[in-house]
């Protein structure tokens, strides 16, 4: 019995370590030239800040397997179901793998914070994403690209996330939590820095995250402000003005910023996108691909023998995505059990 | 003196439909404005009159602009309107020159074959026979389109066709009665007494082979009587209306009569104008891209004309003008669907006290970027380096903050509301003591053009970037790029901006030129005018317009309007979409 995984983010990796365990031979391509998907570009988890490259190096030391193939630097190029109900995927190495069963663990794409043009990333000078900022943090240097340390930095969430001015009217889930993370790991590096986060409301879903939110206002001193931003400008000398309407007070507000974190959320990749049309699969209406039951089938696909976990079906945070991961292996062990015993 | 008794219908219908029109028509111009009657007093002995007759002639005659849609559709009308129209000119002289005499019955040259005794000859009585009969033949070659588009619309090239009332069904199919009518009549006659030409001669003697003439020739006479006499009663009820109303209709526009902010009776006047031929269904992208078929101009003058519930159609309507720019009637759609919305809003000028005037120094050139500007920074990027490029010296007036055009309390019937709006910022504007008012935003362009009478000129960035490269002070080098051009609705069908941003394209890159250009643009699906259609709908129009212009494979698609370029940036992945701004600050 064969599983091929499709994606090698920590979803992948979970999941074909569990299925390796369980006997099961399992491919697992992945385009990149390692594992971890966007994993690797994060420095700090919340809520417990543990290292993101220790669960990485967790994740790639579970696939030494003899139970996994990897291919790296590979992708898969035409996926299909058998007559005889096996799938076979051709790869752009023109290898041919076959399989029982499919597991889609095709991740998300990063909202392109671009499209969001009145934040003016790509425009202005001092405006990042939240995944530069990791990148900033994991090289331990906080700077103004003039080499100046920011005085006031302004986290901005819900970019690309609940708009549907920009068509897409889901919640990315962890953009929230991120932020917090984010400005207290900021606060630690700049203590006298004023920090801000403009929220539409705070989701903190997971445990200990309304508590990291607690401790952020009370002990890392940031503040929250309720209103979305309108629109940004640049000042002569490189400074923001950000025009923002604090709903709470029902006052429009206008103030300068050094720095401006964008929290971009989360897009269904091209992956998900092309294994849709590919295996013509249920779509859900922001793109990403619809499990079978909301219930009951989150890791099951319209077409028998697809699988689906982690990002690809909605955006989730690494707990829930490891945790849905070995869910999926988990149904796929089942259902090879269930058409093994039926042959 | 020729009479008979099956003229009779023909007579009092005609009678009954003339009084009726009259009265109608008098009672609608009664209540025109004293400044309106007075253009209309003007206008009546000038140029424009003569105007007016060519357009008559070129638009309910001839139909020209139904051509462009397609060129059977054009033929089909034409056939009914000119072919009818010379039927009865040449009839008539034809009958005066018979009778040598102007002042005969009207229906004497209509039953004319009836009454003329077909051995009498007279000065080209063989030429008017033949005449006659070939311009019988077009007008059945119309009908004969006509009974194919009924069967398929496709024939005529409307993909969609207009649904129609039964009574407007019942007198459809009595003006097609009325020329085949006239045919069998005149054969009939023909074939027993001669006269005729090609056509009904033929016929005639081909007819009396095997049919009864002398006991069919009298009854087919009363037939076509009672079917003329018959559609000129029913015509006042149906669409039909559009025939004697549209000619009303031209003259007035002709004279300076305009469509205002209200519903008026020259807004009555164009309801009735409306020939339901359903040209602008498929112009609709609410039907093109959303499949709904019941907002279109045509559904919403039909409802108001027969006094159905409109409020939806009120509202759900683009107003990107594409309707309008192929309307045959020329009706003024998107001031009509305006004059409709309900003004609800009210709001005094002390609303807006916390807005405060924010200094700026005075120069001869002020740019106003608008809230949409604002929304496209790069769009402000860009023309910040164009006026430095130029050496313009210049005040940005809303750089710090501004204060809404109006358009959008306007575009939702609030015009109260948006007067206050536009005073408040006509203060601002004018405090500035600039020449040139350049706007990055074609909203904001067409509002201070139609709403404010600045004492400044204003001009669209596009135009003054236009200008700029004509005057050598911006000297772009070509690029490479291949580009195709969205014109904004606002820019090109609302203030007829089609050649500035041509110009500008041509010189700095590849052009594109595609069937979607100038008054055929795309609405982009960001319209402030629609607040019906839900954002997923918006979405799949902006969609289907974005496919639509990346079809033709350009580099980059280009548009010179802050909304438009928002929108289409809803779709990842798509090609870049950039301003024209962007583009001429990128090859200078």
């Amino acid at each position: 019995m064969k599983v091929i995984i499709i994606g090698g983010g920590p979803a992948g990796c979970e999941a074909a370590y569990r299925l390796a365990n369980e006997g099961i031979q399992v491919d697992l391509i992945e385009k990149e030239s390692t594992t971890g998907g966007h994993l690797n570009n994060w420095y700090q988890l919340f809520p417990d800040r543990k290292s993101a490259q220790e669960i990485g190096q967790l994740l790639r030391a579970n696939l030494e397997h003899p139970n996994i193939r990897l291919h790296l630097n590979t992708e898969a190029r035409n996926l299909q179901k058998t007559a005889a109900g096996r799938f076979s995927v051709l790869l752009s190495d023109q290898g041919l793998l076959e399989g029982d069963a499919l597991l889609l663990t095709t991740g998300f794409k990063l909202f392109e914070a671009q499209r969001k043009e009145e934040y003016g990333y790509g425009i202005y000078n001092h405006v990042i994403t939240s995944v530069e900022l990791e990148n900033l943090f994991s090289n331990h240097l906080l700077q103004l690209p003039e080499g100046k340390n920011p005085k006031r930095i302004g986290f901005i969430h819900c970019v690309g996330s609940r708009d549907e001015k920009i068509g897409n009217c889901h919640c990315s889930k962890l953009c929230c939590i991120t932020a917090v993370k984010q400005a207290i790991e900021v606060r630690e590096m700049l203590p006298e820095a004023e920090i801000f986060c403009f929220y539409m409301d705070m989701r903190m879903f997971g445990p200990g995250y309304e508590e990291m939110y607690r401790e952020a206002q009370e002990k890392y001193n940031i503040k929250f402000v309720r209103g979305r931003l309108s629109e940004a400008s640049e000042t002569l000398d490189k400074q923001l003005v950000i025009k923002v309407e604090d709903t709470l007070i029902g006052k429009p507000l206008k103030m300068t910023l050094d720095l401006m974190v964008l929290m971009i959320g989360m897009e269904a990749s091209e992956g998900s996108r092309e294994a849709v049309r590919q295996l013509s699969l249920n779509q859900s209406p922001n793109g990403f691909i619809q499990s079978a039951d909301p219930h009951y089938g989150t890791n099951r696909s319209n077409q028998k023998g697809i699988f689906l976990a982690g990002c690809s079906t909605a955006p989730m945070n690494l707990t829930d995505t490891l945790t849905d991961a070995r869910s999926a292996a988990c149904e796929i062990a089942a259902y090879l059990k269930q058409i093994s015993s039926s042959k | 003196m020729y009479y008979d008794h099956f003229v009779l219908p023909f007579t009092i219908g005609l009678n009954v439909l003339i009084i009726f029109l009259i009265v109608k028509y008098i009672r609608w111009i009664r209540t025109f404005s004293r400044q309106e009657k007075k253009l209309i007093l003007k206008g009546m002995f000038s140029v424009k009159t003569l105007k007016a007759i060519k357009e008559t002639f070129l638009e309910s005659l001839v139909h020209h602009k139904i051509f462009r849609t397609n060129p059977f559709l054009g033929y089909m009308h034409m056939c009914f309107a000119l072919g009818w129209f010379l039927l009865i000119v040449m009839g008539k002289t034809e009958s005066m020159v018979y009778h040598t005499s102007a002042l005969n019955p009207p229906y004497f040259a209509i039953f004319f074959r009836y009454f003329h005794p077909a051995n009498e000859t007279f000065p080209y009585s063989n030429v008017f026979a033949f005449i006659m009969d070939l311009i019988l033949l077009f007008i059945l070659s119309g009908l004969f389109l006509a009974l194919a588009k009924r069967i398929s619309s496709r024939i005529v090239g409307l993909k969609k066709a207009t649904r129609h009332r039964p009574l407007d069904l019942l007198i459809l199919t009595v003006l097609w009665l009325i020329f085949p009518l006239r045919f069998l009549a005149e054969s009939f006659t023909s074939g027993l007494r001669g006269g005729g030409s090609f056509l009904t001669h033929t016929a005639g003697d081909a007819f009396s082979t095997f049919l009864p003439l002398d006991a069919l020739a009298y009854p087919a006479w009363w037939a076509y009587s009672s079917a003329l006499g018959l559609f000129f009663l029913l015509l006042p009820f149906s669409r039909y209306m559009h025939i004697p109303t549209e000619i009303v209709y031209i003259f007035l526009k002709n004279w300076g009569i305009r469509q205002g902010k209200t519903f008026n009776a020259f807004s009555e006047i164009q309801v009735y104008s409306c020939s339901r031929c359903g040209i602008c269904i498929d112009r609709c992208q609410l039907n093109t891209s959303l499949g709904l078929n019941d907002t279109q101009a045509v559904y919403f003058l039909k409802k108001i004309r027969h006094g159905r519930d409109y409020s939806v159609q009120q509202e759900n309507c683009l107003m990107c003008g594409r309707c309008e720019a192929s309307c045959p009637v020329d009706l003024r759609h998107n001031a009509l669907r305006l004059s409709k919305r309900p003004d609800l809003i009210r709001i005094t000028k002390d609303t807006y006290n916390y807005v405060k005037q924010l200094p700026f120094t005075p120069a001869k050139v002020a740019y106003f970027a608008g809230c949409m500007g604002h929304l496209t920074p790069g769009v402000i990027r860009a023309m910040r380096l164009l006026f430095q490029k130029a050496g313009v010296s210049y005040t940005f007036i809303d750089e710090n903050g501004g204060v809404c055009c109006g358009r959008p309390m306007l575009l939702s019937g609030n015009q109260n509301a948006a007067s206050v709006i536009v005073e408040k910022n006509k203060a601002i504007l004018q405090a500035s003591k600039a020449e040139i008012l350049v706007t990055s935003c074609p909203i904001c362009y067409k509002t201070f053009k139609e709403e404010y009478g600045l004492q400044m000129q204003v001009m669209h960035h596009t135009e003054y970037i236009d200008y700029l490269i004509q005057q050598h002070y911006l000297i772009p080098r070509p690029s490479e790029w291949r580009t195709v051009f969205h014109n904004p609705c606002e820019l090109g069908r609302g203030s007829k901006v089609y050649a500035a941003p041509n110009r500008i394209l041509q010189a700095v890159s590849q052009k594109i030129n595609t069937p979607y250009d100038d008054e055929n643009s795309l609405c982009c699906g960001g319209s402030l005018a629609n607040t019906y259609i839900s954002g997923a709908q918006r979405h799949r129009i902006s969609t289907d317009a974005l496919r639509i212009y990346t079809s033709y494979q350009p580099d980059v698609l280009v548009t010179a309007c802050p909304l438009c370029k928002k929108t289409f940036a809803k779709k990842p992945d798509a090609i870049p979409v950039k301003d024209i701004a962007e583009i001429v600050a990128e090859t200078c």
